[in-house]
C-alpha cells in the first residue's frame, strides 16, 4: 500500500466478492418480485403491499435516527402524522393541488422536525425518548382538539389521487408503482446518506460522542440534521399514506403508531435500512393475515419480537445475513 | 509567546477540589509530563484542557487566545487534540476508517449528506499519509477490534494526529501495555515532529524520564512543582509524596 493510494480499505468489506454478487442477486430477485407482484395477485393484496411500502419508508426513516444516530425516538409518528395531516389540510382546507399538497405535507413534517428537533437533540437516552413522546402526544391532542382544522377525532378525508405521466393513481396498480418508485427513491437517498461522511459521523456519535467532539465534530448540529432528515422522510411516508387512504385520523400521530415504527425497526433489524423494511412487511402481513384467523395476532407479534430481542440482536435481517454467510462458507 | 498558558485554574466537585490554582505554561515543541499519585487530578486537568469538563475559574490561553469556555470541537481548531485514558477507538471500523474519521472534521464535509466518503480522494490521500507517517499502513484494512491492545494505543495516537495538532494531550498512553509494547510506544512518541508540543500523563517513571523535557507533579489538585527531570527526581517533597525513596 502506498501513500498515493486512495482506495479506502473498509472493515465491513467482504473478502469474498461472490458474497456481494449473491447479495445483489438476492436484492434483484426481490425487486423483480415487487415488479411482477401486482400482475399476479388481487387488487387487495396489491393494496396491502402498497401500504407495507409506505410503512417501510417510515421505519427506514426511524432507522436513520435510531439505528445510525443512536437516538431512540418514541414520537416518530409525529412526522408521519404531520405529513399526512399536512397533505390533507393543504388540499381540503387550503384548496391546493394534490401534488402541491403532498409536497407541502413533507415540508410541514420537516418544519415540525426542525422545531421539535431544536429541543430534543439536547437530550440523550431516556430523556430524548420521553421528550419525543411528549411532542408527539402534544400534536395528537392538537389533532383531536382543533376540530375546525383537522376534523377532530373523526379525522379528515377528501384528498383525491391525481394522475402522473398519464397514469391515474386511483387505479391500485398505478398507485402501487408510484409508491414502489417512492420507496426505492427513499431507500437510495437514505443509503447515500449513510454512506456519506455525515452518515459515518452519525455512527461515530452513536458510538462515542465525547470522542467525536474531541475530534472536532459539531455533534449537536449533526444530530439535529439527522433528526430533521428523518422527520422529512417520515413526512414522505405520511403524505403517501394520506394519498393511499385519502383519509387521516389522530391515530396517525398516536404513541401506538410510534411504538409500531419502533417495533418494525427492532423486529427487522436496526442499522441496515433494509431490515426495518422487512420488519414493516412482517408486521403488516401478520396484522392483515393472522388477524383474520385470531384476534390475538398482536400476541404472536409480541412473541416474535421477544425472540428477536433475545436471540437475534440484528433482527430478521441480521438472521438472514448470518444464514447467508453460513451458506457461503459451507 | 508560550503555546499554552494556564492561569489559576480551579475545578471542584462539591467539597472535593480536583484542580486547585493550577498555573502552567507549555512552550512550542515541549514534551511536558504530568505525574502524581492516583486522584491527584491529572486526568481532570487534561479534561479541562480538552474541554470535556469546564473549569470553575481560571483561564486557558492557546497561542494567546482565551479558550477557557470553548467547547471541545472548537479546541481542535485551536490545535488541541487528545487521546483518552481508556481506548475509545471505534472497534467495528478499520484502522483506515478510524484515522479518516479523525481528519474528517477538518478536511471533510460532515454536513454534506450525499457525498460518498469513500469517494473523497483528498480525505483518503491524507489518511494514507498519516498511516505512512505512523507506520500503520500494513494494518490499514484491519478491523481495530482484531488488533493487539498495543497497536490500538498507537492507532489512538495516530487518530489524534489526524487533527493536525499543535498540542497533543496524551492520557496515559502506555497504560495496560507490556514492557515491550511500552518501549515501542516510547519510540513512537519520540518519532513525532519536534515542533509538536505534548502534555502527557504517565505513571511509569522510566517512560517519564525518557520523554519529558519538563515534569509537573500534581498532588491533591495542586502543582507541587514543575521542573526538569533532574530537578523533580531530586526534590525531597516529590520523593516523599510520589516517587518514594527508591528513585
Amino acid at each position: 500500500m502506498s501513500v498515493s493510494q486512495t482506495t479506502p480499505p473498509s472493515a465491513a468489506q467482504s473478502s469474498d466478492d461472490l458474497l456481494g454478487k449473491l447479495f445483489s442477486r438476492w436484492q434483484y430477485a426481490i425487486l423483480i418480485a415487487l415488479l411482477v407482484w401486482p400482475f399476479a395477485v388481487s387488487h387487495y393484496a396489491t393494496g396491502l403491499i402498497t401500504e407495507t411500502l409506505i410503512f417501510a419508508i417510515a421505519a427506514m426513516s426511524l432507522d436513520l435516527l435510531m439505528g445510525y444516530g443512536g437516538m431512540v425516538s418514541f414520537g416518530h409518528a409525529a412526522f408521519f402524522g404531520l405529513g399526512a395531516y399536512g397533505a390533507l389540510v393543504l388540499n381540503v382546507q387550503a384548496g391546493l393541488h394534490p401534488w402541491i399538497s403532498l409536497i407541502g405535507g413533507v415540508a410541514v413534517a420537516a418544519f415540525g422536525a426542525v422545531v421539535i428537533g431544536f429541543f430534543c437533540v439536547k437530550m440523550r437516552g431516556v430523556a430524548f425518548l420521553m421528550v419525543t413522546l411528549a411532542f408527539a402526544q402534544l400534536l395528537y391532542s392538537g389533532a383531536v382538539k382543533w376540530r375546525w382544522l383537522t376534523g377532530g377525532s373523526d379525522g379528515m378525508s377528501g384528498l383525491p389521487r391525481p394522475s402522473i405521466l398519464g397514469l391515474d393513481l386511483d387505479h391500485p396498480v398505478a398507485m402501487y408503482f408510484f409508491t414502489l418508485a417512492s420507496f426505492l427513491a427513499c431507500l437510495y437517498c437514505l443509503r447515500r446518506l449513510t454512506d456519506s461522511q455525515f452518515g459515518h459521523a452519525l455512527v461515530g456519535i452513536r458510538e462515542n460522542e465525547t470522542r467525536m467532539r474531541a475530534m472536532g465534530f459539531e455533534t449537536r448540529g449533526l444530530r439535529f440534521v439527522a433528526f430533521v432528515v428523518a422527520g422529512a422522510f417520515g413526512g414522505v411516508a405520511g403524505s403517501l399514506y394520506a394519498l393511499l387512504q385519502g383519509f387521516v385520523s389522530p391515530d396517525a400521530l398516536s404513541w401506538g403508531m410510534s411504538g409500531t415504527f419502533l417495533l418494525m425497526v427492532v423486529l427487522g433489524g436496526a442499522r441496515s435500512l433494509v431490515g426495518p423494511a422487512i420488519g414493516a412487511t412482517v408486521f403488516l402481513l401478520m396484522k392483515h393475515l393472522v388477524s383474520s384467523h385470531t384476534t390475538h395476532w398482536l400476541s404472536i407479534v409480541g412473541i416474535i419480537f421477544v425472540l428477536c430481542v433475545m436471540f437475534f440482536r440484528g433482527g430478521i435481517f441480521g438472521l438472514l445475513e448470518r444464514l447467508r454467510r453460513g451458506e457461503a462458507t459451507r | 509567546m508560550s503555546l499554552l498558558r494556564i492561569e489559576r485554574l480551579n475545578k471542584a466537585y462539591g467539597s472535593l477540589a480536583v484542580t486547585r490554582d493550577v498555573t502552567l505554561t507549555i512552550e512550542h515543541g515541549e514534551r511536558h509530563v504530568i505525574i502524581g499519585p492516583n486522584g491527584a487530578g491529572k486526568t481532570s486537568l487534561i479534561n479541562q484542557l480538552g474541554g470535556q469538563i469546564r473549569a470553575d475559574s481560571g483561564s486557558i490561553f492557546m497561542n494567546g487566545t482565551d479558550i477557557t469556555h470553548a467547547p471541545p470541537e472548537a479546541r481542535l481548531k485551536h490545535g488541541i487534540c487528545r487521546t483518552f485514558q481508556k481506548n475509545t477507538l471505534f472497534q467495528g471500523l478499520s484502522v483506515f476508517e478510524n484515522v479518516r474519521l479523525g481528519i474528517g472534521s477538518r478536511y471533510g464535509q460532515p454536513f454534506n449528506l450525499f457525498a460518498r466518503i469513500d469517494g473523497n480522494d483528498d480525505l483518503n490521500r491524507r489518511t494514507w499519509a498519516i498511516l505512512a507517517r505512523t507506520e500503520l499502513e500494513h494494518v490499514a484494512g484491519q478491523r481495530v477490534a482484531s488488533l493487539s491492545y498495543g497497536d490500538q494505543r498507537r492507532i489512538e495516537v495516530a487518530a489524534a494526529l489526524a487533527g493536525e495538532p499543535k498540542l497533543l494531550l496524551l492520557d496515559e498512553p502506555t497504560s495496560g501495555l507490556s514492557p515491550a509494547e511500552t518501549q515501542q510506544m516510547i519510540g513512537f512518541i519520540r518519532t513525532l515532529p519536534d515542533d509538536l508540543s505534548i502534555i502527557m500523563i504517565e505513571h511509569d517513571m522510566e517512560v517519564v524520564f525518557q520523554i519529558a523535557h519538563r515534569i509537573s507533579v500534581l498532588y491533591y489538585g495542586e502543582v507541587l512543582m514543575t521542573g526538569a527531570p533532574d530537578e523533580v527526581s531530586g526534590n525531597e517533597r516529590v520523593r516523599e509524596v510520589y516517587l518514594g525513596a527508591g528513585i
